[in-house]
């Protein structure tokens, strides 16, 4: 019982530590591109504006990478204090990745930074623009080889066993191995999605709070129109990336659609409570044949239930629920980006067409709109891998560390306080940089800035406006 | 001793040897660089509020990549040698834990010091303080938990409580001698202070260390006390010795000189205590080697397959170059006198 209890905990710290930890890479990831857009927009036109949207900007990345940083750290440790079993299984394989990772990523980016936020005035502009984006090619480098290891959890390929250890017979079809394209390309649009609404969230925030500087609109344009761009695309991976859990993971799909029974032409369902005892869903609403149409791309496709997969299958309702609150916010995503195009219509010859308050408001709402969505997709993912740690070869519960429950239940105890702690913290200080800007940008009106509105207006190219910006 | 090792020729006889070789250096860098970060976040309490800024700018452009050799290192412990990772940060998940939460601590506070609204400002000041002094102190612990094979009995724990003290001393005396490098001034002076009284303890802590290390190990006290390998050794703690000389006495001479604006030997104390950091870890890996848990745990028995190492190392050998060399741009970028931090 003692030992279920330590597995228990363990497994609750290391959530909290994950949950915590992706929220800040995932920002920072996408959010080093939009820096090097910035830095290159003012390269080009030498408009200020863009060079203060980028120092107003580089901060929050500043502030993202350093939590990044000390949580990403303590992961490091948790792989050996909490899960020792998974290094002496799969060490031969995790091994290497996770150490590609640090020798090509993280010196680079932790070295770069420094450069990026504080050489500015020590080295050349071109230096400071490479700098830039080493640190932004960096952190998605740190990108390719989590998911490429985290992938192989999944969908593990490439190796054989021997003496009870992975041994590794093909490097290439280890890290490409099935699922890895598609949670690459989701989990990068995930990142652009989240950084595109953190983006327009903020600028909405501080366009409310009468900043209506040439920054602060070219800020807003760029969240809006990248965050319009991705979610379509994010769509369509979203959806071949399900594809491939049904060919690869059935029992996670199963768990996910709520599929208790393999069927020909089975429904999608919309809403239920998943019963795992009963094995069925109550109060279900669903639309007849739907799932098996998006699945097997035929009315009558037969997909696999969870009675394939007796006692080997993932906790229902967390992957059901957790996959409903993704889809869910990625709907909400493409509503508002669009509307939010239309009412900016980049087409219209209308010069002073402006968000509404309400819907300024809307996007303020939805700042982190990307987190919920993020930490509900990596729940699916994660919790629909269980039992297992890496699918058919290590079971969590086989990984587990035999350090006694009292020190992982103290342990656990001070992270949540200070992760609570530093979630607060850091949602308000991005605020209150929005409302106290530190750096000299001169709101519109002042001398010499209306240019710059114009220029801000015209994000994206689209025909020259008559007339200026704001009557 | 080498009737512990497999055959040397063989990949998995060398490869550990060298792994265990970039294990020790990355650790190495990581105590002598992020050691003089933290030793300036343990001294910030001290420093009036200016001062403090000051400190901050001096470290801001270097403790994220300063911090990133310990990942480094853990991560070579942890690919390299899963079998003690396991074993180690098993015996050690108190220290670690509290050392992750200090760490996290102070890498953040860094941050929202500046960012968060004035009247918070002292606030995070003392978590990078706490921060500081809570992961120096714990990585202490841990060290003497290493050299004691992780006993848990009452004197082991005042043991590792003291080497956990002295470290932070050794931070202090590391960060102080930064300080006069990076600094001028009335902070420049109060630095020479500082570095004066955490010699005292640094000083104490290795003597300390240097006695325990070979009581505690039967295997170790054979290393060093047999003939002819007490005479090849007795360079280490004679060098130490002279090398904390060295130090005292450029504390005494330095407040005079910089009172003059004269920055000749600003740089002593801190290569000294490098110096002195490098002597007692060769001393340490001496003593250690070929063990990763005293008597238990020989590097061989604890290293993943060949193939995985291999892979490993030609990484390692081709990007371990370009750290270096961009480490030492980035420490060129900023050279000479901090500045405040802006941008």
């Amino acid at each position: 019982m003692d030992g279920l209890d330590a597995f228990l905990l363990a497994r609750i710290q290391f959530a909290a530590n994950i949950t915590f930890h992706i929220l800040f890479p995932t920002i920072s990831i996408s959010l080093g591109w939009v820096l090097l857009y910035f830095k290159l927009r003012f390269v080009k036109s030498q408009d200020q504006f863009w060079m203060d949207a980028y120092q107003f900007w580089v901060k929050i990345f500043a502030l993202t990478f350093a939590l990044g940083v000390v949580s990403g750290i303590t992961m490091s440790f948790q792989f050996g204090t909490n899960w020792p079993g998974y290094m002496e299984k799969v060490g031969n394989i995790a091994g290497p990745l996770l150490a590609y990772e640090v020798l090509t990523a993280f010196f680079l980016e932790a070295t770069m930074l420094g450069v990026m936020l504080f050489a500015r005035e020590r080295v050349s502009e071109t230096m400071h623009t490479v700098a830039t984006l080493l640190v932004a090619g960096g952190t998605t480098l740190s990108a390719f080889w989590i998911l490429a290891l985290n992938s192989w959890m999944q969908t593990p390929a490439g190796f054989e066993m021997i003496n009870g250890q992975a041994h590794v017979t093909s490097w290439f079809e280890v890290i490409f191995n099935p699922s890895f394209p598609y949670r690459l390309t989701h989990m990068l649009l995930a990142s652009g999605l989240t950084v595109a609404f953190l983006v327009a969230g903020i600028s909405a925030y501080r366009w409310l709070r009468d900043d209506r500087s040439a920054e602060v609109i070219a800020s807003l344009k760029t969240g809006i129109y990248m965050a319009a761009m991705l979610i379509p695309l994010q769509i369509i991976a979203g959806d071949l990336h399900g594809l491939n859990t049904l060919e690869h993971q059935p029992a996670k799909l199963a768990a996910m659609e709520g599929i208790w029974k393999t069927e020909k032409g089975v429904p999608a369902v919309l809403f239920a409570l998943p019963d795992e005892k009963a094995k069925e869903n109550r109060y279900e609403i669903a639309i007849p044949k739907l799932a098996s149409l998006y699945l097997t791309h035929s009315l009558d496709g037969e997909v696999k239930g969870l009675d394939q997969f007796e006692g080997k299958h993932p906790p229902v309702a967390p992957v059901f629920w957790a996959f409903r609150i993704m889809v869910g916010v990625g709907m909400l995503m493409l509503l508002v980006s669009w509307a939010s195009v239309l009412r900016l219509a980049p087409w219209k010859k209308d010069p002073s067409r402006e968000l509404t308050v309400w819907h300024a408001r809307l996007l303020v709402a939805m700042t982190f709109a990307g987190w919920i969505a993020l930490v509900a997709g990596w729940y699916v993912t994660e919790i629909g891998r269980q039992p297992w740690l890496v699918t058919g070869v290590l079971t969590a519960a086989d990984a587990a560390s035999k350090v006694p429950a009292p020190r992982i239940a103290l342990t656990l105890a001070m992270y949540l306080v200070l992760y609570a702690v530093l979630l607060v913290s850091y949602i308000s200080v991005v605020f209150y940089l929005a409302r106290h800007k530190k750096h000299a940008d001169k709101p519109f009106g002042d001398d010499g800035t209306a240019g710059d509105t114009e220029k801000a207006l015209n994000v994206v190219n689209y025909p020259e406006k008559e007339g200026a910006a704001h009557a | 001793m080498l009737d512990l090792a497999p055959d040397l020729t063989q990949a998995a006889g060398w490869m550990p040897i060298v792994f265990l070789v970039v294990m020790g250096l990355a650790m190495l860098a990581y105590v002598v660089l992020d050691g003089y970060d933290l030793g300036v976040g343990v001294l910030m309490r001290r420093a009036g509020d200016d001062d403090k800024d000051t400190m901050i700018a001096s470290i801001g452009p270097f403790w994220d990549a300063n911090e990133t050799w310990l990942v480094l290192g853990v991560g070579i412990l942890l690919t390299v040698f899963p079998m003690a990772h396991g074993v180690i940060l098993g015996a050690l998940y108190l220290p670690v834990a509290f050392m992750l939460i200090g760490l996290t601590l102070r890498g953040v506070a860094f941050d929202f010091r500046v960012k968060a609204r004035a009247s918070h400002k002292p606030l995070w000041n003392r978590m990078f303080y706490t921060g500081s002094l809570l992961a120096s102190w714990s990585q202490g612990y841990m060290l003497g938990s290493l050299i004691t094979g992780f006993a848990s009995d009452w004197w082991t724990i005042v043991f590792n409580a003291v080497i956990g003290a002295a470290l932070v001393a050794a931070y202090c005396l590391l960060g102080a001698g930064w300080l006069i490098i990076k600094s001028e001034g009335e902070l420049q002076l109060r630095a020479v202070r500082w570095a004066r009284g955490s010699l005292w303890f640094t000083m104490a802590g290795v003597a300390a260390i240097s006695i325990a290390t070979p009581l505690v190990s039967p295997t170790i006290f054979a290393k060093w006390f047999s003939f002819p390998n007490i005479v090849l050794l007795l360079p280490i703690p004679a060098a130490t010795a002279v090398l904390f000389g060295v130090i005292f006495r450029s504390l005494q001479r330095l407040p005079v000189r910089l009172g003059q604006g004269n920055e000749y030997g600003a740089w002593v104390p801190f290569g000294a205590t490098v110096g002195v950091f490098l002597l007692a870890f060769y001393g340490l890996a001496y003593s250690l080697f070929p063990w990763l848990v005293i008597d238990k745990l020989t590097i061989w028995q604890a290293a993943t397959a060949p193939e995985a190492m291999g892979v490993i190392l030609v990484g390692a050998l081709v990007v371990l170059p370009m750290i270096v060399g961009y480490t030492v741009f980035a420490y060129r970028v900023f050279w000479g006198k901090s500045t405040a931090l802006k941008y």
